[in-house]
């Protein structure tokens, strides 16, 4: 089956008084690899589920290509689902799982054969084909649910949270295997998770959700280097929100005034003066002879780099990271210290938490 | 209408015709049954129209009121003696190691599935006035207590109803984790107190929920105290029965009367039950069950004795009605001697009774196994308010005992526009009515912890909703559900109380058959056909026991 774009236009669904979704618009392209990211709770699951016809769409519309599809009944949309907890059919071997879909497409049992040796190949688990699901591990299972899924060529496969139930080291090597498969064979696919790392790491492109709206839609790199706002600033990746007055007419040369040191030569968009808050990533703060002044709370080795926990005089307590290779020794707590930060990878915002830069 | 009533608009789908199908069946074989019955216990020959006569005469009256206070009488103490033995009976079963605990396990779990009025029958032919113990003792001069009247029922339904508390609380004491205990050890009290303080308030709600069923199935049970007590001791089913069947034409009246009085009894019991174990219910995930106590020697034995005794008691009807039925009788009784002939007679008059048994059994389990799926999986998956109803109207024959089964569906289907009694249907319905809720709520509990997602699964891969209940739920379903089934079956076709009312010439069964040659001394006969149905349920319980490998629960 060809591949489709999605789109999504102003969806909503509630539950009682509660919007679950409350207004979504998505473009999402063909053959794209689109992340739906957000805390628990966020409507990020409850709109796989519409796409995937689990859910009723109260209002809006989604279409695969030209086609609405509001009112197909989920086995007739073509998609490809993963679930959660995989959702392996526990009375069929691994083959019958990965053959099911294609049983019901009235595939000639040639065909299958030779779809499904080919589908568990790409997964590599061609030699457990004969195994029951209660005698493979989680991650076996979880690629014979990949395998499942897009063995019946959807126009659409959805991915809901599929590796949150593998360890740490699976969860990255099964990470790869999803993207590389995704890239070989273009199927648009929609994927679900909480866990931002995970989301950075896959996607083509992140949406990420909050309260059943849309935060930000954009590549990883533009998430994580300019979040639109503060909620997307605090979920992707550590930052730290710093209290700060900005000041100076000129808002192309203004200056940044944070617990009374004085940052200037910053380019604002719009001109702002008064009361605004900094978002910095604990790799933009670097200790130097100039800068805030500090106390290091803590001070943790971590190997690669030494995270410290530094009270600023104003009292809010930031988080700096320092790169081994970088530092000739780890500094002691208690000890003052001085934070300096590269005003380029900064995000400044006013009182409303709307950028500025 | 539908928007005032808050019903949405419905999806006419392959779900909408199950949930017709099956409210429409139970508003026509259970609401209507049993609102005909409470119609008519406020009719009167007396009187005309309505009218609280017969109520008045029940309270009025010592025949009924004496019956009244043989039944709690009676199920009061059946009640108490079997928490009484099936109580400590669980803590010595779960915490020592018992000889052969498999094989008395076996043996506890058969004395229940036997039907208990073959339980009485057999007490009758060892301690009856012509019963092989009795005249033994009486030859060197001794007197035996009797077994007739409610002592003798009493003990009757301890043997039979024992592993109900057994069940329960073996249950709850291996699910206890062991450090609940540790700490109360910790905190410096004795094992006595310790068992006292901790573990039978945790397991109370379990010992409760046991003598509430040994509760309901002897306030019920109808063959026991018509075997047992002759006429004398009367209690409530049995006075359904009179009432209906009754030589001076039988009063459908006062029947149905009886019969609400007996449902009102039970249902409050479990009301009260329901209510308490709302208030106090602990739930307890059991991450170390508690150790098993490796005894030595003549301890161990010590320990043995008392669990293999009961064991044997409960079995004992049993033994005796497969042994006599291998000894020749003439109309004085058994006279000694092996024969077959008890055998070749129930094969050749009672032929009818045994292939009935086995057939109306057999059409009634395959009814509730497909609506048994069809109801649980509505009821988990659907939710709404036509789930809610059904749910409460399913579980509604628990409280209904088997000869008030009977007077409803008479009184409802005696009259035209439709005539069932007589026929074999109206066997089949009462036996599927009544053992419904037992697969309903084995299969509710096998759903709910299916994951939903393996539906789904099978529906985004191309297979519609219907076509997935059956290629995939109804499939994983199945061999749960299967075991539960044989469970069923053996209750089926050792079901004696709604199938008596119910039973025309045509469609008698086995242990009708039975209740008849007790009743006109036709011991040998009797024996060799409740040995037909003893060999079947120890062969089904077997079978049984095999496929659910411990995971089905019997109660």
């Amino acid at each position: 089956m060809e591949s489709y774009n999605v789109a999504i236009k102003d969806a909503v669904k509630t539950y009682g008084d509660f919007k679950a979704v409350a207004g979504i618009t998505l473009d999402i392209n063909k053959g794209e690899f689109f992340t739906l990211l957000g805390p628990s709770g966020c409507g990020k699951t409850t709109l796989l589920r519409m796409i995937a016809g689990f859910n009723t769409i109260d209002q809006g519309t989604i279409s695969f290509g030209d086609r609405v599809i509001n009112n197909v009944p989920a086995h007739k949309r073509g998609i490809g689902m993963v679930f959660q907890n995989y959702a392996i059919f526990p009375h069929l071997s691994v083959f019958n799982n990965v053959a099911y879909g294609l049983k019901a497409r009235k595939v000639s049992a040639d065909e299958i054969t030779k779809r499904v040796e080919i589908a568990l190949e790409m997964v590599q688990i061609s030699e457990l084909a004969a195994r029951m699901p209660n005698e493979l591990s989680g991650g076996q299972q979880q690629r014979v649910a990949l395998a499942r899924a897009f063995v019946i060529e959807p126009s659409v496969l959805l991915m809901d949270e599929p590796l949150s139930n593998l360890d740490a080291k699976l969860r990255v090597q099964m990470r790869a295997t999803i993207k590389k498969l995704q890239r070989k064979l273009g199927i648009t696919t929609i994927y679900v998770t909480h866990d931002q790392e995970e989301a950075l790491a896959i996607s083509d492109r992140i949406a990420v959700m909050r309260n059943g709206l849309i935060m930000q839609v954009g590549e990883p790199t533009e998430i994580y280097k300019k979040p639109e706002n503060e909620f997307v600033a605090g979920f992707i990746g550590v930052s730290n929100f710093l209290d700060c007055e900005i000041e100076g007419k000129d808002h192309e040369n203004a200056v940044l005034n944070v617990s009374d040191y004085r940052l200037p030569g910053i380019r604002l968009s719009q001109p702002y003066q008064g009361a605004g808050k900094i978002a910095v990533r604990p790799e933009y703060l670097t200790l130097s002879k100039e800068g805030i002044q500090g106390k290091i709370e803590l001070s943790t080795f971590l190997g690669d780099f030494i995270e410290y926990e530094i009270l600023l005089e104003n009292g809010q307590t930031i988080q700096l990271n320092e790169y081994t290779k970088d530092a000739l020794t780890i500094k002691p707590d208690g000890m003052k210290v001085k934070v300096m930060m590269d005003t380029d990878s900064i995000i400044i915002y006013n009182a409303q938490g709307e950028v500025l830069n | 209408m539908m928007k005032l009533l808050g019903f949405r608009k419905p999806k006419v789908d392959f779900w909408f015709f199950v949930k017709v199908i099956v409210i429409l069946a139970m508003l026509f074989f259970l609401v209507y049954p049993f609102s005909t019955l409470i119609t008519r216990s406020f009719f009167s020959k007396k009187v005309d129209g309505m009218t609280f006569d017969n109520y008045a005469t029940f309270f009025s009256k010592k025949y009924y009121l004496d019956a009244l206070k043989n039944t709690l009488y009676i199920t009061f103490f059946s009640s108490l003696t079997c928490l009484l033995v099936g109580a400590p009976m669980a803590y010595l079963m779960t915490r020592y190691n018992i000889f052969g605990k498999k094989i008395i396990y076996v043996c506890i779990i058969l004395a229940l599935m036997s039907p208990p009025f073959i339980g009485a029958y057999s007490w009758i032919l060892l301690f009856g006035r012509a019963g092989f113990v009795t005249k033994l003792f009486a030859s060197i001069g001794i007197k035996t207590p009797t077994i007739y009247g409610p002592g003798g029922i009493i003990l009757v339904f301890t043997l039979h109803l024992y592993p109900y508390v057994y069940l329960y609380v073996s249950g709850a004491l291996s699910s206890i984790d062991s450090s609940l205990e540790e700490a109360g050890e910790n905190l410096g009290s004795s094992k006595i107190r310790r068992l006292f303080t901790v573990t039978l308030p945790v397991v109370m709600p379990s010992i409760l929920a046991g003598v509430v069923m040994v509760f309901m199935t002897s306030l019920a049970d109808f063959g026991t105290p018509m075997l047992l007590g002759e006429g004398k001791t009367r209690v409530l089913p049995v006075l359904v029965y009179d009432a209906y069947m009754s030589e001076i034409g039988g009063d459908a009246n006062m029947a149905s009367t009886l019969s609400v009085i007996v449902v009102a009894c039970s249902l409050s019991v479990l009301l009260l039950q329901k209510y308490y174990v709302a208030r106090k219910n602990y739930a307890m995930t059991s991450l170390r069950p508690p150790k098993v106590v490796e005894l030595r020697g003549w301890k161990r034995f010590l320990v043995t004795l008392p669990v293999a005794i009961v064991a044997f008691l409960g079995l004992l009807p049993q033994l005796t009605v497969v042994i006599s039925s291998f000894i020749r009788t003439d109309f004085t009784g058994f006279i000694g001697g092996f024969t077959l002939e008890n055998y070749e007679k129930i094969l050749s008059r009672l032929k009818t009774n045994i292939t009935n048994t086995y057939y109306f059994s057999a059409v009634a389990i395959v009814f509730i196994v497909i609506f048994g799926m069809l109801i649980s999986y509505i009821l988990v998956r659907k939710r709404g308010k036509v789930a809610s109803i059904m749910d409460l109207l399913v579980m509604f024959p628990y409280v209904i005992p088997g000869s008030v089964l009977g007077v409803c569906l008479i009184v409802a289907f005696n009259r035209r526009p439709i005539i069932l009694t007589g026929t074999a249907a109206i066997m089949i319905v009462s036996y599927v009515v009544r053992k419904l809720p037992y697969t309903v709520r084995s299969g509710s509990a096998f759903l709910y912890q299916m994951d939903v997602s393996v539906e789904e699964a099978s529906v985004s891969l191309g297979i519609s909703p219907m076509k997935t209940f059956f290629k995939v739920v109804a499939r994983l379903m199945l061999p749960g559900i299967l075991s539960g089934a044989i469970l069923s079956w053996i209750t089926c076709i050792n079901e004696l109380s709604s199938s008596i009312m119910l039973y025309s010439g045509k469609t008698s069964t086995i242990s009708v058959a039975i209740y008849q040659e007790v009743m006109r001394m036709s011991d040998g006969t009797a024996a060799a056909l409740a040995s037909v149905l003893t060999l079947t349920t120890v062969l089904s319980l077997l079978i049984f026991l095999r496929l659910s490998k411990g995971k089905v629960s019997i109660i």
